[in-house]
């Protein structure tokens, strides 16, 4: 890490509005609430103390959601080509959906096409079982992931 | 006596070192508070410290006897005393400001003692100078504690605030003793204070040759060491000021600071500034003002946009320089900018199609104007001769001749041109103008010319002007509010000129209520533009009465609030009834001769309705009627306090409406549905709820009038036998029954102190129509047991006794009458020996109305009620015949009844009366009973209906009661939580019994016990974290289980599997909350041990 920061001077946006609880929704109505994508927006970045979405590493529409296959695919685009932070945060939101998702989904994860030199073997680090344990069972690691998800938000 | 006992514990807490600073401020409190209510005089409470006076323990001394002394004279601040106490007591903190041990208290008192303020007992000039002496000749300020020091300071400080004189005698001593304690401090807070001490000191001795210019160079050598002040930014740091916050106080203070310098360096030092000034009054203008101006309702009576505090000073700073020196206003006047206004606003037409700049421009320069305008009378005429003539050709509108006619009648096709940024600019300035007016007493000594100019400026042309703005209303439409915004505005500034030198003439002034009532008579809905109008008649009509304006309000009676009350009285008319009523009533309530006569129109309207709908069947006209009913109890009853005599007329409407049923005898139609029973119900028992002893003494006097005239009284004839009872049905006609309930509402709302006729034949006539299953008959005999003084036992023996000495002969059994007891008829009905289940059903919710009002006075009767109740709640009554489960869940919902706060009666604004801690007696004496009983139930039925009982029994005590109980309570509740989850029925119930135990998880009492059985408590969350019937008991399930972890880790641990799985399951849930609150939960819980997930 003596290069210093990989991309020293990101764009910043602004957040979504979160949505704020109202006293009265809870009870008399019983309808089924959508599973939702705040979950990962507020993970920080690894580099900035900045969240995903305030970064545009993630919005709303690069999340796609089937229930019907319980299947989720994220598509993140790293703020520029090489970051070599895209394993990590694509990394993160592995760990962060695994805390907050029931176990029947399936996720996978990607980078936006074009978006990463090295697109492919991204893609295909992040979305094997065996290495993604094995990263986690990185001390080292597992604590970067940690902090990032680590996130007051919710 | 018993005061004193508790003051001994308080004093041993306060002074006992070694207990919480908590503790220590709760005795505190509570020697405050008997000192505060005069329980205890201060004299006492010296005599009572005696032993603590004398003890030689210096530390129990210095905290008994000084400390808590001065805390308690802090806490009495605003409470008089007497002059020779206060003078001892400082005397006493004076001498003992010497002694280092007691520094603290001492300095706390005289610190209390001085800021007392304008209560009796006030510290004498001689007093203070002795502290002051004493402060200086004894206290070494900075060998003492940080917070000694702070104190030190303030003392200081309150002694140069509050006794200058004293201070000026002491002369050098002070500045001296000033300097000393000043010199080497470091802490920033006390710092501030100590400034501020040296700053009033300078004040205090100006003189060039007093004693602070003989110590200049000490205090300055002291005090400049401090400075330059570094600002420091700290990062994360929460307490730090932001750079943003930093220089928005800066620009507010300087703008303070510019204003004091006008005040005080005077016209002629100022003037070589005033361009400067100007322009930077103009740049902080600019910058603080936003483009947004809203059209909304609130702020018709506001200026429209946001204030920030540097637009407040700015503001500030301007009025005072033109009030000062009128010469400023020339400045204003050539002003490039605000010349240029005048094309700006000719420019655009709409306010929203203006660039964001001419926006800025519109509202900067109308600031300025207005403001200026504010300042004198003088002002204001030189910015009206200036600015307004030329605005009001601009806009196009003519002033008239002196004849009174407009100028160019003959050529009327030259309209008025509505551009909003003009109307904004003129109705600023018409709103500051209106202000200038002096009131009646002032007026005469003002000179009739100096005030003139302007007034016959706004006069020559208010007749266009209303026109103008009369003409802005009319043209708008829905899409777009400015239009009426800016029209409604304009009406409502012409309208609030005061007094008899008011610009606009009293016909002007008539025809702005008429156009602004024909808006709201003319509407069919309820549009921006019909708010807006009916707000600016509320303004007006405050206006009127605020002012006194007696011809005004004679106008606005006769044109507001005849108009509206006439179209109530009407019941053909374009305009809905709720929004004739809304309108009414909000224009009638600003003054008192008005609500008289919208009451009486009130009255009029439900008579003639009622009566339309008694002989026509108009089912519209009984819609009318629940509207105007609900109008009395939504609208009027909350706002009797404010408005005087509201309180007659309401009692008035309330026998009107009696009268009015009276004579309807023949009712050819029924209700449809229940509304207009309920609402006039609901009008009935408030009316009497807030009506004087008298008054409902009338009004019951009515009431039993007509009930007597009724057919009801055969109902009284009926014997409360149960052969008689056992056919009743809800048989009573549609009349009937409304004078029943009509009759009923006011015994509920009626106050102790309201006399009853007839006490038997009324309780035996509220008897038989509870059982007939009228509810409101039962809460009546509630009220009634509640209330009743003397002929409480009369009424007692007609419920209870008479009935089975009336010749029962059914009844095997011996018939010794115990109290209420379950040999009565009534006990019999509701264990079911006789009667229909609909009869049963109806006498246990009758009993339990009966009970709470027993309840509520403390009377032993009740628990003969409770016993009755518990026992149906057993599978089988005495005799072994089974009890409906009907019945069970009757009886299990007469606990609720008995033990929740009831909306309708029995309750504070009914004058109930109510015994403190009737909840927990109650609650005493039947959970045992429970208890025990569902121990040894026979079915599962009875044993849920026996939880659900005490569910409600336990739900509705304050929680301090379950917590001194927990270790007896909790397993019943773990058990009810697992009995009562299983129907969906119960779900209420539930959820209030799980809020009760997550009450006692929480909370230090209860730890123990929680801790003692986490394992059945884990078992049952874990259970409910999949109830499927309510989301907010899965919600709270998880939330408590995250709450168990603050318990041992020991005692956790072995849960943490088995609740993982449970959390993980809710995070498929389908309430979004709940995954929440399960995310939230499981990471909890994962962290108590290793990061790794366990799956």
């Amino acid at each position: 890490m003596t290069l210093g920061l990989l991309n020293a001077n990101p764009v910043v946006q602004a957040k979504k509005e979160r949505l704020a609880r109202t006293q009265d929704q809870h009870r008399d109505y019983d309808g089924l609430d959508t599973l939702d994508t705040k979950y990962v927006r507020d993970i920080r970045d690894p580099e900035h103390p900045y969240s995903l979405e305030q970064l545009s590493v993630l919005s709303e529409d690069s999340i796609t959601l089937d229930d019907k296959l319980n299947r989720i695919l994220i598509t993140f685009t790293p703020t520029i080509q090489h970051c070599r932070m895209a394993t990590i945060i694509g990394l993160c939101l592995r760990a962060k959906l695994k805390e907050c998702l029931p176990l029947h989904y399936k996720v996978d994860i990607r980078v936006s096409p074009g978006s990463h030199a090295d697109e492919d073997s991204v893609n295909k680090q992040l979305n094997d079982k065996e290495r993604v344990v094995a990263a986690l069972e990185n001390p080292n690691l597992r604590q970067l992931v940690d902090e990032c998800i680590c996130s007051n938000e919710i | 006596m018993a005061a004193l006992n508790n003051l001994t514990e308080h004093l041993e807490a306060f002074v006992d070192v070694t207990r919480s600073p908590t503790h220590h401020a709760e005795s505190l409190r509570a020697i405050a508070t008997s000192l505060e209510k005069s329980v205890l005089s201060i004299n006492q409470l010296v005599v009572e410290m005696d032993m603590y006076l004398t003890t030689t323990d210096d530390v129990v001394r210095a905290r008994g006897r000084i400390l808590l002394l001065a805390e308690m004279l802090d806490y009495l601040k605003p409470k008089p005393l007497d002059n020779a106490v206060v003078n001892s007591l400082v005397g006493f903190f004076t001498a003992k400001l010497a002694e280092w041990r007691s520094v603290r208290g001492a300095l706390t008192g005289c610190l209390a003692l001085i800021k007392r303020k304008g209560v009796a007992g006030l510290v004498t000039a001689v007093d203070a100078e002795a502290v002051a002496k004493s402060m200086a000749q004894s206290v070494q300020v900075q060998s003492l504690a940080l917070y000694d020091r702070k104190l030190c300071f303030e003392l200081l400080e309150c002694l140069l605030e509050q006794y200058p004189e004293a201070m000026i005698n002491l002369g050098d001593l002070m500045v001296y003793a000033t300097c000393e304690a000043i010199d080497g401090e470091k802490d920033p807070p006390c710092l501030m204070v100590a400034f501020h001490v040296v700053e009033l000191l300078a004040r205090l001795f100006p003189s060039p040759s007093g004693p602070v210019a003989s110590e200049a160079s000490d205090l300055f050598e002291f005090i400049s060491c401090y400075f330059p002040l570094h600002y420091t930014h700290t990062k994360g740091d929460e307490t730090s000021i932001p750079r943003e916050d930093l220089s928005r106080g800066l620009s507010v203070d300087s703008l303070k600071c510019l204003k004091d310098c006008a005040v005080n360096y005077g016209v002629s030092r100022m003037k070589k500034h005033y361009e400067g000034i100007w322009s930077a009054i103009k740049d902080a203008l600019y910058a603080s003002t936003g483009t947004d101006l809203s059209f909304g309702l609130e702020s018709l009576t506001s200026p429209g946009f946001e204030m920030g505090e540097i637009h407040r000073e700015a503001v500030n700073l301007l009025q005072r320089l033109v009030k000062q020196d009128i010469s400023f206003l020339g400045l204003v006047a050539d002003d490039i900018r605000v010349k240029m206004i005048f094309d700006t606003i000719s420019r655009y037409s709409r306010y929203e199609e203006m660039l964001d700049t001419s926006k800025l421009e519109v509202l900067v320069v109308s600031q300025i104007l207005s403001v200026s305008a504010r300042a004198s009378v003088e002002s204001c005429n030189t910015i009206f001769e200036t600015f307004f003539v030329r605005l009001m050709n601009t806009l196009g509108i003519v002033e008239k001749t002196s004849s009174g006619d407009l100028v160019h009648n003959e050529n009327s096709t030259v309209s008025t041109r509505l551009y909003h940024g003009g109307l904004h600019l003129c109705i600023e300035l018409l709103t500051a103008s209106k202000d200038l007016i002096p009131s009646s007493e002032e007026d005469s000594s003002t000179p009739e010319s100096a005030q003139q100019s302007w007034c016959s400026i706004v006069n020559r042309f208010s007749v266009s002007l209303i026109e103008a703005f009369t003409s802005a209303v009319q043209s708008s439409n829905d899409d777009c509010s400015a239009d009426a915004y800016l029209g409604v505005k304009g009406l409502l500034a012409m309208g609030m000129f005061r007094g008899g030198s008011s610009p606009v003439s009293r016909s002007e002034f008539e025809k702005i209520l008429t156009t602004l009532t024909s808006i709201i008579t003319a509407n069919s809905a309820k549009t921006v533009k019909w708010e807006l109008a009916l707000k600016a008649l509320v303004c007006m009509g405050s206006f009127i009465d605020q002012y006194h304006e007696s011809e005004k309000a004679m106008s606005y009676m006769g044109i507001v609030v005849e108009n509206l009350v006439s179209l109530v009285r009407s019941s053909h008319c374009s305009l809905p009834h709720p929004m004739i009523l809304e309108a009414t009533s909000e224009v009638c309530s600003t003054r008192p001769t008005y609500v008289e006569k919208m009451v009486q129109g009130f009255e009029e309207a439900f008579c003639s309705s009622f009566s339309d709908f008694c002989v026509n069947g108009n089912f519209k006209s009984i819609e009318n009627c629940s509207q105007l009913l609900e109008c009395v109890t939504n609208k009027l009853l909350p706002r009797l306090t404010e408005i005087d005599g509201l309180e007659k007329s309401l009692v008035h409407f309330a026998i009107s409406m009696w009268n009015q049923i009276e004579s309807s005898v023949v009712f050819s139609y029924d209700f449809n549905g229940r509304e207009f029973v309920e609402a006039a119900m609901k009008t009935m028992r408030q009316i009497v709820g807030v009506a004087s002893v008298d008054s409902q003494n009338s009004i019951i006097q009515k009431a039993y009038n007509v009930i007597s005239s009724s057919t009801l009284p055969a109902m009284e004839s009926i014997p409360l036998t149960f052969a008689a009872l056992e056919g009743l049905q809800r048989d009573l006609s549609t009349r009937d029954e409304l004078i029943l309930s009509l009759f009923a509402s006011a015994v509920i709302g009626a106050s102790p102190m309201a006399s009853f006729a007839d006490v038997k034949s009324l309780i035996k006539l509220f008897m038989v129509s509870s059982l007939k299953g009228y509810i409101s008959a039962a809460q009546a005999l509630g009220s009634m047991v509640n209330k009743l003084g003397t002929g409480l036992e009369e009424a007692c023996d007609t419920i209870f006794h008479e009935s089975s000495a009336s010749g029962n002969n059914t009844s095997s059994v011996d018939s010794s009458k115990s109290i209420g007891g379950s040999e009565t008829l009534l006990a019999k009905i509701c264990l079911g020996f006789y009667g229909s289940l609909d009869l049963q059903t109806r006498a246990i919710t009758g009993l339990a109305w009966i009970g709470k009002g027993l309840l509520m006075r403390g009377d032993k009767r009740v628990n003969e009620i409770a016993h009755v109740l518990v026992e149906c709640l057993k599978s089988t009554n005495s005799s072994g015949n089974a009890l409906h489960p009907s019945a069970l869940k009757h009886a299990a919902d007469a606990f609720l009844t008995l033990m929740s706060d009831s909306e309708v009666c029995l309750n504070r604004k009914f004058h109930a009366v109510i015994r403190p801690l009737y909840k927990q007696r109650f609650f005493s004496i039947t959970v045992p009973i429970l208890e025990s009983l569902i121990v040894n139930s026979q079915t599962p039925l009875s044993r849920t209906m026996l939880h659900v009982a005490l569910a409600h029994v336990i739900s509705n005590v304050p929680v301090t009661v379950i917590l001194d109980n927990t270790k007896k309570l909790l397993p019943v509740i773990l058990e009810g939580l697992s009995v009562l989850s299983v129907d969906s029925e119960h779900k209420e119930t539930l959820f209030s019994l799980l809020l009760v135990l997550s009450g006692t998880l929480t909370d230090i009492k209860g730890q123990q016990s929680v801790s003692d059985n986490a394992h059945r408590i884990i078992e049952c969350l874990v259970k409910l974290t999949s109830y499927p019937h309510l989301m907010v008991v899965r919600e709270t399930a998880i939330q408590c289980l995250a709450t168990l972890l603050e318990l041992p880790h020991r005692r956790i641990y072995p849960f943490r599997r088995e609740v993982l799985q449970a959390v993980t399951k809710a995070l498929d849930d389908p309430k979004r909350r709940v995954r929440e609150e399960a995310i939230k939960c499981r990471q909890a819980w994962t962290s108590i041990s290793s990061r790794s997930t366990p799956f």
